[in-house]
């Protein structure tokens, strides 16, 4: 097979994986919601009602696709497209098994902490076009919320880089062959799991949308496609911080007797079950204590992490 | 922090406990016998209607839904002309069935009654009457009751006594 076709069957491949997967979630999160509230959710439309996402798919392509006359048009439309986009983007730099891989950046934990302070843009562009103090108030909060977890996000990561002695995500998770890195960084792990949370505004950090106060937040003023743009957007970024988890800290593909994709694809599943299983328990914090939590505690913690982690592979004379 | 990972536990332990949901359609949910749904006229044993059109119900209803006109049988009963019921207003409290003499009119546990059009929710009295006695099977209110109509006359009823002749001296 020649290098052009064979990469465009990646990107294709990655591409209709990842839609499918993150339309798929919409019906995984309510069948599991369900579940762990005694209920059983989706399950008239086909076996176990796995034709609810198609049902969805359907509504909501044909309903009215309302631009507020009050909206900035341009932004508004462009604002869903950059979460989708970004998202997406994000998935060309994971390694999902040994070869396949869209793009083998050298600085790919940095493209990916690019791309995902990139989404930020769509929210906050989203609550400004939509001229609505609500969508307004959503995007601040956004905007806050994910600027200041995405310092201490890119700093839980580079104790990760230093152990590997790359940023190029391939390369970590050749050096995570005899140690997955959530052992020595464990820390790290627990700062970047929260710090993901806060980044895709899931709950229990959804504070952008908050339904009890602020309407829908950002998209209050968003319907049709363009609503289930920012949807499908948000369960690309649960499966890209699931993904990046993955790769991260939990050795990529590597694992026994089953093949590599079969891996990353169990231990993908596993975290974004673990999104799921938050939303379900976890209440929602108030936004001062959500910024305090940021930067009393989590910053702190993600430098501690960094120092720590330095020392050890200074005395280690150089990457472990 | 230890409060949070016991709460996501306990939350994920419920994953094995017995979902709650009763899936509706296929597996009907238990009503209890006095239930307040869907309103029915009944007959007393013999087949004859119960109501008496006393319009008691009619007062009774808080919302105004029950409509009927009174008319009389050769024999001297009672009974309504026309009965209508207005199931799109009808708020199911059963006061028409307290307010009823002669247990004519009864709530049933049933509540399947979804209609497309609203007009179809209007019931006459051939959609409300029933066959049987519903909840009172042994009761015949013209049977007890000292009513004078064709057929029987007062101090017949059950139980009763001969009338008393007031203007009589005699012990």
């Amino acid at each position: 097979m020649n290098e052009p076709f064979r990469s465009f069957v990646v990107i294709v491949g990655v591409l209709g994986t990842v839609l499918t997967v993150s339309a798929g979630l919409i019906w995984l999160e309510r069948r599991l919601l369900a579940l762990w509230q005694d209920r059983y959710g989706p399950n008239r439309v086909g076996p176990f009602g796995l034709l609810q996402v198609l049902a969805d798919m359907i509504k909501i392509f044909t309903k009215e696709d309302w631009i507020p006359p009050f909206a900035d048009k341009p932004v508004f439309v462009i604002a869903p497209a950059v979460v989708v986009v970004t998202g997406l983007m994000s998935f060309a730099v994971i390694p999902f098994a040994p070869g396949i891989w869209v793009v083998d950046l050298n600085i790919g934990v940095l493209f990916f902490l690019a791309m995902s302070s990139l989404g930020a843009y769509s929210v906050v562009l989203a609550g400004w076009a939509s001229n609505n103090k609500y969508a307004l108030l959503g995007g601040l909060r956004a905007s806050a919320q994910m600027l200041s977890y995405e310092v201490f996000m890119g700093l839980s990561l580079m104790g990760v880089v230093m152990l590997a002695g790359s940023f190029n995500l391939r390369e970590i998770v050749e050096a995570q062959r005899h140690m997955w890195f959530c052992i020595p960084q464990v820390l790290g792990l627990f700062v970047f799991i929260i710090a993901g949370i806060a980044e895709t505004h899931r709950l229990p950090f959804d504070l952008p949308e908050a339904e009890a106060e602020l309407v829908a937040g950002y998209h209050s003023e968003y319907s049709g496609m363009k609503f289930g743009m920012f949807f499908v957007g948000e369960y690309i970024g649960v499966t890209v911080i699931s993904a990046m988890i993955v790769v991260l800290f939990f050795g990529g593909w590597h694992g026994p007797v089953l093949p590599p994709v079969v891996w990353f694809a169990v231990k993908t599943f596993v975290f974004i079950c673990f999104f799921i299983l938050l939303r379900a328990s976890l209440p929602r914090p108030r936004i001062d204590q959500l910024m305090a939590y940021g930067w009393k505690v989590m910053l702190p913690l993600a430098l501690l992490n960094l120092v720590v982690t330095g020392a050890a592979v200074l005395a280690h004379g150089g990457a472990v | 922090m230890w409060s949070l990972i016991r709460t996501m536990w306990k939350v994920f332990l419920h994953a094995f406990r017995r979902r709650v949901t009763i899936l509706y359609p296929d597996e009907k949910p238990y009503l209890p016998p006095r239930w307040r749904g869907r309103i029915i006229l009944t007959r007393d044993p013999d087949g004859g209607e119960r109501c008496v059109a006393c319009y008691l119900c009619a007062v009774a209803c808080p919302v105004d839904c029950i409509a009927l006109e009174a008319t009389e049988d050769p024999h001297g009963r009672r009974y309504p002309e026309f009965f209508r019921i207005n199931f799109s207003r009808c708020i199911f409290c059963g006061l028409c069935e307290e307010a009823c003499p002669t247990y004519a009119i009864q709530l049933t546990p049933d509540f399947e009654m979804g209609e497309y059009h609203r007009e179809h929710l209007v019931y006459e009295k051939e959609d409300l009457l029933i066959a049987g006695p519903g909840k009172y099977p042994g009761y015949n209110f013209y049977r007890v009751a000292g009513l004078a109509i064709g057929g029987k006359d007062k101090g017949e009823a059950e139980g009763e006594l001969p009338p008393v002749d007031v203007r009589s001296l005699m012990p």
